[in-house]
């Protein structure tokens, strides 16, 4: 792969953003609730939005031409770059809350952090998905509060869910030569900086759900180099079938 | 059965919405949430996606006293005959302009 250390460093930040938006979209319709139904959307909607502006930024400095559609519709499982936390299935209302969770309390320091990019491009997209960040973590967790400390039920589901979904938090914070290259240049972020502050959050609002954050013993990972779970081709089947069937539609 | 369901069913919320500085806060609907928290975040999500807010309140709708639709007339025909409680009865100069 020849590829600049910035265009991969947008695709990852625009991948994990399309492939939880996808999720997110795959509620329309499906909530417990109205009111959820829309509040999912909007979230879904605002990662979307992130993930474009990320795309459509990665395009430019490849400077192949590839627009934002290009990179999500036209690129096969190996070569995209998300986290594998974001491609686990929605599961119940819990999981969708847990998965949200965790990734929204590292991606809004995250994107707190971008603000400072030297690169301005980036900043300037993370000054407005910070504070849609933010909010994601405020809305997963009053849920993940309510679930946990709720009825028997909900608490065994948000914490099966949890139990579950831990072990795909440790790859939020790794990086490898693409990002420390970006980091020592102050354009990247430091992963491994913002797990003081995303330990904060969950492990506040795992203790006000009565949850227990569970053991950290093993890390999946292996999503930013290509290697994904089976879900991301399923996911992927579903969101590119139009463009590689009718190549080039528009509506 | 119906009654255990009902129950079950999460209070319902009036929204009330402030659209710029300086007007006041308008019924914008109402939803359903579980509490008082999570009431006034589906209002954001229902209410205010396109740039409707600047505040929000939600009040629990059963807290909302209303008036009796049945004394229509017993509370608002009285007013209907006392046309000078209007202020149009003065003429105002110009120099004040739109009041």
């Amino acid at each position: 792969m020849h590829e600049t250390p910035l265009f991969s460093y947008a695709l990852r930040l625009a991948d994990n953003a399309l492939i939880l938006g996808h999720r997110m979209s795959e509620w329309i319709g499906h909530s417990p609730v109205l009111e959820e139904d829309l509040a999912l959307g909007n979230m879904g909607l605002d990662l979307i939005g992130q993930a474009r502006a990320f795309y459509a930024y990665a395009g430019e400095i490849e400077g192949k031409g590839r627009d934002e559609d290009k990179l999500a519709y036209l690129r096969d499982a190996k070569d995209w770059r998300n986290v594998l936390l974001v491609e686990q299935p929605n599961g119940d209302f819990a999981a969708t809350m847990i998965r949200q969770l965790l990734f929204a309390a590292y991606a809004h320091p995250l994107y707190a952090a971008l603000t400072k990019s030297k690169d301005a491009s980036l900043a300037a997209i993370a000054a407005k998905a910070e504070k849609e960040m933010a909010y994601h973590v405020r809305h997963s967790g009053e849920w993940v509060i309510r679930l946990g400390d709720g009825t028997e039920e909900s608490h065994e589901r948000a914490q099966a869910a949890l139990d579950e979904l831990y072990a795909y938090s440790t790859e939020l914070f790794e990086s490898d030569d693409v990002e420390r290259a970006l980091i020592d240049a102050g354009i990247a972020a430091d992963p491994a900086a913002l797990r003081p502050e995303w330990e904060r959050t969950v492990n506040h609002i795992f203790s006000e759900a009565t949850l227990k954050t569970p053991p950290q013993s093993f890390a999946q990972t292996g999503g930013r180099t290509g290697r994904h779970s089976e879900h991301l081709g399923y996911i992927l089947a579903d969101m590119q079938f139009l463009q590689r069937t009718y190549p080039g539609a528009a509506w | 059965m119906t009654e255990q369901k009902t129950e079950q069913h999460w209070p319902l919320w009036e929204v009330f919405i402030r659209s710029k500085n300086g007007l006041s806060h308008r019924h914008a609907g109402s939803l359903h949430a579980t509490d008082a928290t999570m009431a006034l975040q589906a209002a954001r999500d229902v209410y205010t996606r396109r740039g409707e807010g600047l505040s929000i309140w939600v009040v629990p709708s059963n807290a909302i006293t209303a008036s009796d639709p049945t004394d229509k007339d017993v509370m608002f025909e009285p007013s209907e005959s006392k046309i000078y409680r209007h202020p149009t009865f003065y003429d105002i100069p110009d120099e004040v302009g739109h009041m």
